[in-house]
């Protein structure tokens, strides 16, 4: 990968000295319904390739589209949630470019009349001081398409197109629903930029999950994130080229993805050259983009009108009808959530800029306090994705296995040290908390018999410390209590061994 | 040639109700007769001789256990090869499509076997529908059974050629601008386009889907209506498709046919007419509003001003439409594929094979339609044709405002000679100047054989116009004029074609 050497950047603090930035953002969603966007076949992607097709998914000749009702609800409601206005009237427009996993050569999409149009986010945005900052992110418009199919390139060393041997293409995705949210160009947000454009796709897939219209984990693909990134000379106000940067997969490589194209694109226009308007790749692994096919303004999609489709007219009874089945706003949620919850601001603050605030009600939903739950995912489990270099919601452990985890140590079943054991087991797919446990042995013995010896074995051992117990020396019980717990490997209820210790030397 | 296959889809139905012919004994009929004179024909790009005797016996069968499913359960029916049909091999008339067998069935064929009809075979078609004479058949032209050494109309000359030569009692048409009633008109057949929307097109290779309609070809009226009930209705797979009852177009044709034209008010199209129109077609088409006349209606001239312009505009819709429909023919999955010297790339052999798989005309009009759907043009093409077409459909409410029918010849001549037109696309475009409108509102369409046009003693059509939704209409007044001109006649008109007795000829 020749690009990471050749790449220049220029160091942060100097891009934005004499830089404005200008984000855009385009996130595709892929929604959870149970049949495609205009066939009945399932929406599942995965499983034997190309079983999950019929004759409109596969665009065999003379098959026609019908469109999916509840995907267009889900459309109105992911509008709705975003302030937008549902249009009384709209489309489908077929995009037309070929492609090999695009069965009809055309993708079925919306062009200039998107059921979802003129909307906002505000985006909470933590600063140094410990307050919150709000960015308003204006939503251009949200429409809908279906996804294409799915090349798998073999041989070659790169898994590319380029120097493969053979591809082959998976169809059950081609016409699963998409949903794309386009934002308008974010301007303002200078330094705070690659932060912006990682709390709002952040906060949008909270918003995409409370609304359940889908599973939208950004590691699976079901929520993808576009980057357009353009700059122009501080205080210009002109705006600049920009590039489109795909295949960003993470909250965390959103943040990277805008700081790496901010000091590229500095870097360029600060030696006299000028931005190319392409496509980028962003590449988890090193962490730098490159350049993909080059997007002019040349590339004509020849949008038309889809004729195999009717318009879609939502009525407006419908519209306030489904209005009604929003879930709160994001902002009014976390109010409510920190009073609940007891949090103090910090604690909110940082739960939120973790990407936990979901996974947090959710466990305290499967019966823990929130400080238990709190504690797991900003500790532990923070610990491991950053580690791993993954989002919180996309390490393998769900809330529901937190709150047991947490249940096992209640009932003291583990202790805190040996509940970490179960974390780093459930992480590494041995199981479900209980089934780890089972599996290491990890369970705490409280039972007399066993401890018994072995608190008799930590008398014999240290005759000086029992008489020091015996004289009253109550605190001197936490030697005793390290030497029965180093026998019992640690498997042992360090409440219950220094009763035993008391009551023998009593 | 076997009595058998000279009698109407009507008496056909009479006949196996009765038990005086068996499905097997007329499917087997057709078949031979097809042997017979295809060879010179060349109606049918694929024959299913097993398949259709199977179905032909399975209908025999039903009929024998009580258990009949229609009227028309055993007559069989031949399918243009625009249609997807599973089994069958399915090529649209082009080499890129040559081997493909659908592995499913378009909705009008699943309706046909729940019918009972047996499938024939596959028609031969302009490649793609695109034509007006089926010389853009990859697999060669269909010949009409009038005169060997003229075409049959197009796209849909295959079907009306196997009506017209008797191979079949009917036949399933697409009509994007006129290539049900256009052939139908050369060859002395009827030919039905009904409302967009009123028989699914699922399972319908498009070529411009806001255009595209399947339809009856057969030889009588009442033959077409009967197949019209076999086939409309709603289709869940077609969202286009109208959800609605349709009455009984049976029922409407059987009413027609007593020629009363008493209460209907008929319109001339005055723009349907004229200069350029061949005067034996004229002279036809004037003796039929006479014989309506006479039989009670009232015809009065109504000019539709937009229709002017309606060629020129379903020349960017169409186009626009197909290039689009048409960039899935890519070699990825189905079809030909040609593989270029070396080590070529996915769009290499796109490339390669669209070169070589797509004739002429099929590419000039992807070239057109790529070009006017292009950025900088769209409002100019596309979006102006867009335009022309709501005048069109304007003209048209504001007509049956004051009449009942709308009528004009259904093509501007007869049968022109093979090859006569082949280098002169636009005088081939011209042939579907007065069927165009009606594909460009939607509004259902009947041509109706009207008698031979004095000059060179062929065919010519009647069209008959209704609004959209009232296909009763057309099959009501098409069906009086029918048995007007038969009262004239005293024999059908095909009656008057040669015999085409066989290979020996």
């Amino acid at each position: 990968m020749t690009a990471s050497t050749t790449a220049a950047l220029m160091p942060f603090d100097d891009v934005l000295a004499a830089y404005d930035p200008a984000l855009g953002l385009e996130v595709h969603v892929e929604l959870n319904t149970a049949s495609k966007m205009f066939c009945g076949c399932p929406a599942v992607f995965g499983g034997e390739p190309n079983a999950g097709t019929c004759p409109t998914c596969l665009g065999l000749p003379g098959a026609m589209p019908v469109v999916n009702g509840k995907a267009v609800e889900s459309a109105i409601r992911i509008g709705l949630a975003l302030n937008c206005e549902i249009a009384e009237w709209c489309r489908f427009a077929r995009k037309n470019y070929f492609y090999p996993d695009m069965p009809k050569n055309f993708q079925t999409s919306q062009y200039d009349e998107p059921i979802a149009f003129d909307g906002w986010m505000d985006v909470t945005v933590p600063t140094e001081g410990g307050g919150d900052e709000t960015f308003r992110v204006e939503i251009e418009r949200a429409h809908m398409e279906e996804d294409t199919g799915k090349s798998l390139h073999v041989g070659g060393a790169t898994g590319r197109i380029h120097g493969a041997d053979h591809s082959l293409v998976d169809y059950n995705r081609a016409g699963i629903p998409l949903i794309e949210i386009v934002t308008r160009p974010i301007l303002g947000a200078g330094e705070r930029a690659p932060e912006v454009a990682k709390a709002y796709v952040s906060q949008l897939r909270e918003l995409i999950v409370a609304l359940g219209v889908s599973e939208a984990r950004m590691d699976q693909g079901n929520l993808r994130a576009d980057v357009n990134l353009s700059l122009s000379p501080k205080g210009s106000g002109v705006l600049g080229t920009r590039t489109e940067t795909k295949n960003v997969n993470s909250f965390r490589s959103v943040e990277r993805a805008v700081r790496f194209e901010m000091q590229r694109h500095a870097a360029i226009l600060s030696g006299g050259g000028s931005i190319l308007q392409e496509t980028r790749h962003w590449h988890e692994d090193t962490g730098i983009t490159t350049s993909g096919r080059e997007k002019s303004d040349a590339e004509d999609y020849r949008y038309f009108p889809e004729p195999d489709l009717v318009p879609v007219a939502p009525s407006r009874e419908w519209v306030e009808e489904l209005r009604g089945t929003l879930p709160e706003n994001p902002t009014a949620r976390r109010a409510r959530l920190q009073a609940e919850w007891g949090f103090s601001d910090l604690e909110m603050r940082d739960t939120v800029g973790a990407g936990a605030l979901g996974l947090v009600e959710e466990t305290i939903a499967a019966g823990t306090t929130p400080q238990a739950a709190r504690k797991w995912w900003l500790g532990e489990l923070a610990r491991r994705s950053n580690e791993d270099g993954v989002d919180l919601a996309d390490l393998p452990i769900t809330p529901a296995d937190v709150a047991r985890i947490q249940a096992l140590v209640d009932d003291k079943t583990v202790n805190d040290k040996l509940a970490r054991q179960v974390f780093e087991g459930v992480l590494a797919g041995e199981g479900t908390p209980d089934e780890v446990v089972e599996k290491r042995g990890l369970a705490v013995v409280s039972d007399d018999g066993a401890l018994g010896a072995a608190v008799d074995n930590a008398i014999a051992a240290n005759p000086d410390v029992a008489e020091k117990i015996r004289d009253g020396k109550v605190a001197a019980a936490g030697a005793l209590i390290g030497a029965v717990m180093k026998e019992m490997r640690g498997q042992a209820d360090a409440g219950r061994v220094r009763e035993l210790i008391l009551e023998k030397l009593a | 040639m076997s009595d058998l296959t000279r009698r109407t889809a009507a008496t056909l139905a009479e006949d196996l109700a009765s038990g005086a012919t068996t499905s097997v004994a007329l499917t087997e009929a057709h078949l031979d007769r097809i042997d017979d004179v295809d060879t010179d024909v060349h109606a049918f790009l694929h024959v299913d001789r097993d398949g259709a005797l199977a179905e032909a016996a399975e209908s025999d069968a039903r009929r024998a256990r009580g258990e009949a499913r229609g009227p028309l359960d055993g007559v069989p029916v031949a399918v243009k090869d625009v249609l997807a049909t599973r089994g069958l091999p399915t090529t649209c008339g082009s080499r890129i499509l040559e081997g493909w067998v659908p592995p499913y069935d378009a909705t009008v064929v699943t309706r046909l076997r729940a019918a009972g009809l047996p499938i024939l075979g596959k028609t031969n078609m302009d490649e793609f529908a695109m034509g007006s004479s089926t010389e853009h058949s990859a697999y060669g032209p269909t010949h009409n059974p009038w005169d060997l050494d003229r075409i049959p109309g197009g796209s849909g000359g295959g079907s009306a050629a196997a009506v017209a030569a008797f191979e079949a009692p009917l036949a399933i048409g697409t009509d994007t601008g006129g290539s049900i009633r256009q052939p139908g008109a050369v060859t002395g057949t009827v030919g039905v386009k009904p409302t967009y929307g009123g028989v699914s097109r699922y399972g319908l290779v498009a070529l411009a889907n806001s255009l595209d309609q399947a339809g009856p070809v057969t030889r009588t009226v009442l033959d077409a209506a009967m197949l019209h009930d076999v086939i409309g209705g709603h289709d869940p797979r077609d969202s286009t498709s109208i959800q609605q009852d349709w009455p009984s177009f049976t029922d409407a044709a059987r009413a027609g046919s007593a020629g009363d034209m008493s209460g209907v008010k008929v319109g001339v199209v005055t723009e349907l007419a004229g200069e350029g129109w061949q005067p034996g077609v004229m002279a036809r088409f004037d003796e039929s509003v006479e014989l309506l006349v006479k039989a009670g209606a009232e015809v009065v001239e109504v000019s539709c001003p937009s229709f002017v312009h309606a060629l020129a505009a379903y020349y960017l819709i169409l186009p626009a439409e197909a290039s689009s429909n048409l960039a899935k023919f890519d070699a990825m999955r189905y079809g030909l594929r040609v593989t270029p010297e070396g080590d070529p790339s996915a769009e290499d052999v796109m490339r390669a094979t669209r070169d070589a798989g797509f004739g002429d005309e099929v590419k000039r009009r992807i070239i057109l339609g790529t070009y006017a759907l292009s950025s900088g043009y769209y409002d100019a093409y596309y979006g102006q044709a867009q335009k022309i077409r709501t005048l069109i459909s304007r003209d048209f409410d504001a007509a049956f405002g004051d009449v009942d029918v709308l009528v004009s010849p259904t093509a501007p001549t007869t049968a022109f000679r093979l090859g006569e037109k082949l280098d002169d696309p636009m005088a081939m475009y011209l042939n579907d100047l007065a069927t165009i409108p009606a594909n460009l509102a939607g509004v259902p369409g009947i041509s109706v054989p009207n008698g031979l046009a004095d000059e060179d003693g062929l065919p010519s059509g009647f069209q008959v116009l209704a609004p959209a939704l009232a296909d009763d209409r057309v099959y009501r007044v098409g069906a009086a004029l029918e048995a007007l001109h038969l009262e004239q006649w005293g024999a059908p008109l095909l009656d008057k074609a040669p015999a085409l007795e066989g290979p020996a000829r």
